[in-house]
C-alpha cells in the first residue's frame, strides 16, 4: 500500500520518459557498476565465442553427459533438502537463542566458505570416510561408507553449500519482526508451532533466497565432491567432474559441457527466481 | 479455556517490578473482572514493560503476577508460565497481524492454538468478524486492510481465544483522527461486552477518559495516581497529569488563603489549608492584560509570551516568569493584545478559579483507598 | 566456481607474474638479449619451465644443480596437470620449457605449432600397484585386485595414468570394476594414503615419494604400458639459449641421476 504510494511520487517526475531517469545515476556508481558486471560477464563471453555450436545438440544426445546431468541436478537437489533440513534450524538457533559461544559457531558455520573445497574433501574423507572419526563407525557398524557412492556426492555438495544457506536465512530471521512470535505466544502458540506458522512463512523468501544459492553452489561444486566421492561415471561424475575430465583431453568438449550446465542452471534459476523472489 | 480455574477475587492482582539497567518499573495492579483499567503515562514511563509482564512477554525482577487465583509470575519462587498458557488475549500497538494469513485465519489463529478444530476455529473467526463488522473483508491479507480495519481484526484476534484479560498497548495510536474517533467509539463498545479484565496502555488522556473505568497514571516508573477520571481531573498530583488533564499545577507551602509557589509569588486560593499543598487552575482562568491590571484579581505577575499554538478554537499561549504558566485566549483577543513571542504582558488569575489541596497523602496509601 | 577454474586462474596468474618478471629482468633475459648466449655458450637470466607435476621433487632438485652449474640464471617452475599446462602454453602462457607427463599433451602443443623442434623423451614412468603399507590386503599381482570386497582407485581415462592403466588391464586380460576413476594421479594416491581405497594404480614415482604410507608393487603387465615423459624448447621462449642448456641438463648424465633416484628409468 504505502509502497505504491512511494512508486507513484518517484516515478511522476520522470513520467514515462524513464531514460532521463538513468542519468540521474551518479556516474561514481555508474562506472563500477558497469565494470562488475562486464568482469561477471566477460569469462562467459569467452565460453560462448569458443562453443563449437554445431556439436552442441549431438552432445547432449550423448549418453554420459545426460547422465552426468541428471546426478548433477538430482544431488543438487538432494543436497539443497539436506540444507533445509539441518540449516535452517540451524540458523533459527544462531539468530534466536542466547547461548555461550555463539560467536564462535557462527564462525564455524562458514567454514566451509573459507575452506578451498579440495581441503573439505579431505576434511570429510577424515570425518566420514572408511578410516574416518565417523565412518569407520558406520562400516564397522552397518557396513556402510559413503565416499564414492552418489550419497558421498550429497554429502560433499550439502557440507560446501550449507554455509549459503545458513548465512542467508540467519539474515532474513534477524531481519524478521520477532514480536509477530511474541503475538503468536499471546495467542496460546508452542514455539515450535509459532516456527512452523509464522517464523517459517515470514521468511520464506529469505529461505528461498538461501534455498536457491545453496542449490546453485552444490551444482557447480567439484572440489569437495571429486576428493570425497570420487569419480565415477553414473554414480559420482557430476557435470563439473565430466567437465574437468573433459579438459585433459578436449578443450571443445569441455567448453560445450560447461554450456550445458550453465544453460540448464540458469534457466532453472532464473524460473524459481521468478516465482519465489519477485512475490510481494 | 481457563473456565475451570476462575476463582473469585480480582481477574488481576500484581505487583510488577522489572529493572532495565538505571531504570525501575514498580507498580502494584489490582483488576476487576469486567473492569477497564487505563494505564496513562508519558513515554518511558514503563506502561508497555508493564503490559509485557502481564502478557509474559517479560519477566519479573521482583513481586508477583496472578491472573484469574493462579500465579503466572513469581520470581521468588520460580514460578513461571509462558505467554502461550496464560489467559491472556493482546492487541499490540500496531497489531502485528500475520501477513502470510487472511483476516480470518489471523482470528482463527488462537483459537486453533487453544485445540479448537480447523472447521470450527474458521467458523469462530467468521463470527468475530462480523461482531466487529468485517464480515466481507475475511479473505483479504492484512496489507489489504485499512488501519482501523486492521485494528479491529486484531482486536477479533485476541477476544476469541475469550481471554481472562484483555491488554491494549496503545490500540489506536496508529490511526488518523478521523478513524480514531469511529474506532474508538466501536472498541468502547466491545470493551464494555467483554466480560473479562481490560488493561489499557494509552498516552493519550481522551483515549483513557473515554474508554476506561479507572485510570493509573505511571511516571517514571511508579504509580503517581490512580482513580476515576473525575477524581484526577479535579485534583492532579503530579505536572504531567496536570498537562494531561489541561491544568497549570504548582506544588507549594499553603498559609491560611495564600500558597507560597517560589521565592517572589504566593497565589490567593479561595480554600484555606496548611503545610505542603497543590495549587491548579485551568488556562481559561489565566487573563493577560499588556498592562499592569486593576480591580479584583489578586494573583498578577509580569510573564513573557514564549509560545504560541492552537488549541482548539483559541490560542495557547506558554508564559514565563516566576512560574511557567499556560493561558487560553480567543484569537480576537492574541490579536487585540497583539500577542507574539518574547513579548512582555501581565498574567492574573482570580482565586475564585484556583484550587487547593494537600498534598502530603502517599500514592501508595492512596492505591490501597482507592477501592 | 570450483576447483579446476581457480586452480587453473591461479595458475594463470603464476604465469602473468612469472611473465611480469621476466618482462621485467628483459634487458639481461630476452631472447635477443646478447646477454643470454654471449660468446662461449654461457647462459643468463631467466629460465621459465612448465612441468608435469609428478616431475615436482626431481625437478626443484635438478633447478637447483642447473642454477650453480650456469651461474646468472634463475629457473622458475610452474608445477601443474600437463593438460592444464599445455592448455596455458597454448593461450599464451611465456613459458620457456615445456616437460610433459604424456606424449598426448605434448601433441598439442607441438600441433598447434608452439614447440620449437622435436621433443625429446627423457624418461619412461611405469605404473605399479600402490597399497598401504604393509599390504593388509595380500596383494601380490594384478588380478587380486578384482577381488570381492577390495576397492581400487583408478586414474580416469583421460589422464596420462588412466590410459595407461587401461592400457595395462587390457593386456592383461583383467576385468577390473575400480570404485572411482580419479582426476589425477596424486588423488588416486592419496585415497590410499587416507585408506579409502586397498588399491591403486600408479606410477613407480609417485609411490617412491609417498614411501612413508604406501609401498609400490610391480606387475609383469606394466611393460605394455610404460609412459614417456617428453620435453620441448617452446617457439616464443623468452630465454631460448637458457631454455635450450637447461633441456640439455635434463638430458645429461647428472640430470638422469636425480630422475632415476626419484623412480623414473632411461628411455
Amino acid at each position: 500500500m504505502v509502497g505504491i504510494d512511494e512508486q507513484d511520487v518517484v516515478a511522476r517526475p520522470g513520467g514515462a520518459a524513464s531514460p532521463r531517469r538513468v542519468q540521474r545515476v551518479p556516474m561514481g556508481l555508474m562506472i563500477p557498476a558497469a565494470a562488475g558486471l562486464a568482469f561477471l560477464v566477460l569469462p562467459l563471453a569467452g565460453l560462448l565465442i569458443r562453443a563449437p555450436w554445431t556439436t552442441l545438440p549431438r552432445r547432449l544426445t550423448e549418453p554420459g553427459v545426460l547422465t552426468a546431468l541428471r546426478l548433477s541436478l538430482q544431488t543438487a537437489t538432494t543436497a539443497t533438502g539436506v540444507c533445509l533440513v539441518l540449516g535452517v534450524p540451524l540458523a533459527w538457533l544462531l539468530a534466536r537463542v542466547e547461548f555461550p559461544g555463539r560467536r564462535l559457531v557462527r564462525a564455524l558455520v562458514t567454514v566451509p566458505l573459507v575452506l578451498p573445497p579440495v581441503v573439505g574433501g579431505v576434511a570429510l574423507l577424515l570425518a566420514f570416510g572408511r578410516n574416518g572419526l565417523i565412518g569407520r563407525w558406520l562400516d564397522s557398524t552397518f557396513g556402510f561408507t559413503l565416499p564414492f557412492t552418489t550419497a558421498g556426492v550429497v554429502v560433499a555438495e550439502a557440507f560446501v553449500a550449507m554455509p549459503f544457506l545458513v548465512i542467508a536465512v540467519e539474515g532474513a530471521l534477524r531481519g524478521a519482526d520477532i514480536r509477530y512470535e511474541e503475538a503468536a505466544a499471546t495467542l496460546g502458540s508452542d514455539r515450535w508451532t509459532t516456527f512452523i506458522r509464522v517464523t517459517l512463512p515470514l521468511v520464506a523468501p529469505g529461505i528461498a533466497a538461501g534455498a536457491l544459492l545453496c542449490w546453485a553452489r552444490a551444482l557447480g561444486e567439484f572440489g569437495a565432491t571429486i576428493t570425497f566421492a570420487g569419480n565415477f561415471p553414473g554414480r559420482t561424475q557430476t557435470m563439473p567432474l565430466a567437465v574437468y575430465l573433459a579438459l585433459e583431453t578436449d578443450l571443445q568438449a569441455a567448453i560445450v559441457l560447461s554450456l550445458i550446465l550453465l544453460i540448464v542452471s540458469v534457466a532453472i534459476l532464473a524460473l524459481l527466481r521468478d516465482r519465489w523472489l519477485t512475490a510481494p | 479455556m481457563i473456565e475451570g480455574m476462575r476463582r473469585p477475587g480480582p481477574v488481576v492482582d500484581a505487583h510488577i517490578v522489572v529493572d532495565r539497567g538505571t531504570f525501575r518499573l514498580d507498580i502494584r495492579l489490582r483488576i476487576e473482572s469486567g473492569e477497564v483499567v487505563g494505564l496513562l503515562g508519558p513515554n518511558g514511563a514503563g506502561k508497555t514493560t508493564a503490559l509485557r509482564a502481564l502478557a509474559g512477554l517479560q519477566p519479573l525482577t521482583a513481586g508477583h503476577v496472578t491472573l484469574a487465583g493462579g500465579d503466572v509470575d513469581r520470581p521468588e519462587r520460580r514460578t513461571w508460565t509462558p505467554a502461550e498458557r496464560r489467559p491472556i488475549g493482546v492487541v499490540f500497538q500496531d497489531y502485528l497481524l500475520f501477513p502470510h494469513l487472511t483476516a480470518q485465519d489471523n482470528v482463527a489463529f488462537g483459537p486453533r492454538r487453544h485445540g479448537v478444530d480447523r472447521r470450527s476455529a474458521r467458523q469462530l473467526a467468521a463470527d468475530w468478524l462480523e461482531r466487529v463488522g468485517l464480515a466481507d473483508r475475511a479473505r483479504l491479507k492484512p496489507r489489504q486492510l485499512s488501519g482501523g480495519q486492521a485494528q479491529r481484526v486484531a482486536l477479533a484476534r485476541a477476544l476469541a481465544v475469550h481471554p481472562e484479560l484483555l491488554l491494549l498497548d496503545e490500540p489506536l495510536a496508529a490511526l488518523d483522527a478521523r478513524t480514531r474517533l469511529d474506532t474508538r467509539a466501536a472498541l468502547h463498545r466491545h470493551l464494555a461486552e467483554h466480560p473479562g479484565a481490560s488493561l489499557l496502555v494509552t498516552h493519550d488522556p481522551l483515549d483513557a477518559l473515554v474508554l476506561a473505568d479507572r485510570l493509573v497514571i505511571v511516571e517514571a516508573g511508579h504509580v503517581v495516581q490512580e482513580g476515576d477520571a473525575a477524581t484526577i481531573t479535579a485534583q492532579p498530583r503530579t505536572d504531567y497529569v496536570a498537562r494531561l488533564v489541561g491544568l497549570n499545577l504548582y506544588r507549594g507551602t499553603a498559609d491560611g488563603q495564600t500558597v507560597r509557589v517560589g521565592p517572589d509569588l504566593a497565589l490567593a486560593v479561595d480554600d484555606p489549608l496548611h503545610g505542603d499543598a497543590f495549587v491548579a487552575f485551568p488556562p481559561s482562568a489565566v487573563a493577560l492584560h499588556s498592562s499592569r491590571p486593576h480591580g479584583s484579581p489578586r494573583n498578577t505577575w509580569p510573564a513573557t509570551i514564549t509560545g504560541l499554538q492552537r488549541n482548539g478554537d483559541n490560542l495557547r499561549v506558554q508564559l514565563a516568569g516566576p512560574i511557567g504558566v499556560a493561558a487560553d485566549v480567543t484569537p480576537a483577543a492574541a490579536a487585540n493584545l497583539e500577542l507574539a513571542p518574547g513579548q512582555p504582558v501581565w498574567v492574573a488569575v482570580k482565586a475564585t478559579q484556583t484550587r487547593a489541596y494537600p498534598a502530603d497523602v502517599q500514592p501508595s496509601a492512596m492505591t490501597r483507598d482507592a477501592r | 566456481m570450483s576447483t579446476p577454474w581457480v586452480r587453473t586462474a591461479l595458475a594463470g596468474l603464476t604465469a602473468l607474474a612469472v611473465a611480469g618478471l621476466a618482462g621485467c629482468g628483459g634487458g639481461s633475459g630476452s631472447a635477443n638479449s646478447p646477454s643470454s648466449a654471449s660468446a662461449g655458450g654461457k647462459v643468463t637470466g631467466k629460465v621459465t619451465v612448465f612441468a608435469a607435476a609428478s616431475l615436482t621433487e626431481s625437478f626443484t632438485r635438478i633447478g637447483r644443480d642447473f642454477q650453480a652449474a650456469h651461474p646468472g640464471t634463475k629457473v622458475t617452475f610452474s608445477f601443474a596437470g600437463s593438460s592444464d599446462l599445455a592448455t596455458q602454453i597454448n593461450q599464451g602462457a611465456p613459458a620457456d620449457v615445456f616437460a610433459s607427463a604424456a606424449p598426448a599433451n605434448m601433441k598439442t602443443v607441438t600441433d598447434a605449432g608452439n614447440g620449437a623442434g622435436k621433443p625429446t623423451t627423457f624418461v619412461q614412468n611405469q605404473l605399479v600397484i600402490a597399497v598401504p603399507k604393509g599390504n593388509p590386503k595380500g596383494i601380490r599381482r594384478l588380478s587380486d585386485l578384482t577381488r570381492k570386497g577390495t576397492k581400487v582407485a583408478l586414474c580416469a581415462e583421460q589422464v596420462p595414468c588412466g590410459a595407461a592403466a587401461k592400457k595395462a588391464l587390457s593386456s592383461a586380460g583383467v576385468k577390473l570394476r575400480p570404485v572411482t576413476q580419479e582426476q589425477d594421479v596424486k588423488a588416486a594416491l592419496s585415497k590410499v594414503t587416507l585408506g579409502e581405497v586397498d588399491a591403486a594404480l600408479v606410477y613407480r614415482t609417485d609411490t617412491r615419494s609417498a614411501a612413508k604410507d604406501v609401498q609400490g608393487i610391480e606387475f609383469p603387465e606394466s611393460k605394455n604400458a610404460i609412459n614417456d615423459y617428453p620435453i620441448v624448447v617452446l617457439k616464443d621462449a623468452p630465454n631460448r639459449a637458457a631454455a635450450k642448456a637447461f633441456v640439455d641438463y635434463v638430458l645429461s648424465a647428472k640430470g638422469k641421476a636425480v630422475l632415476t633416484r626419484a623412480g623414473f628409468q632411461a628411455p
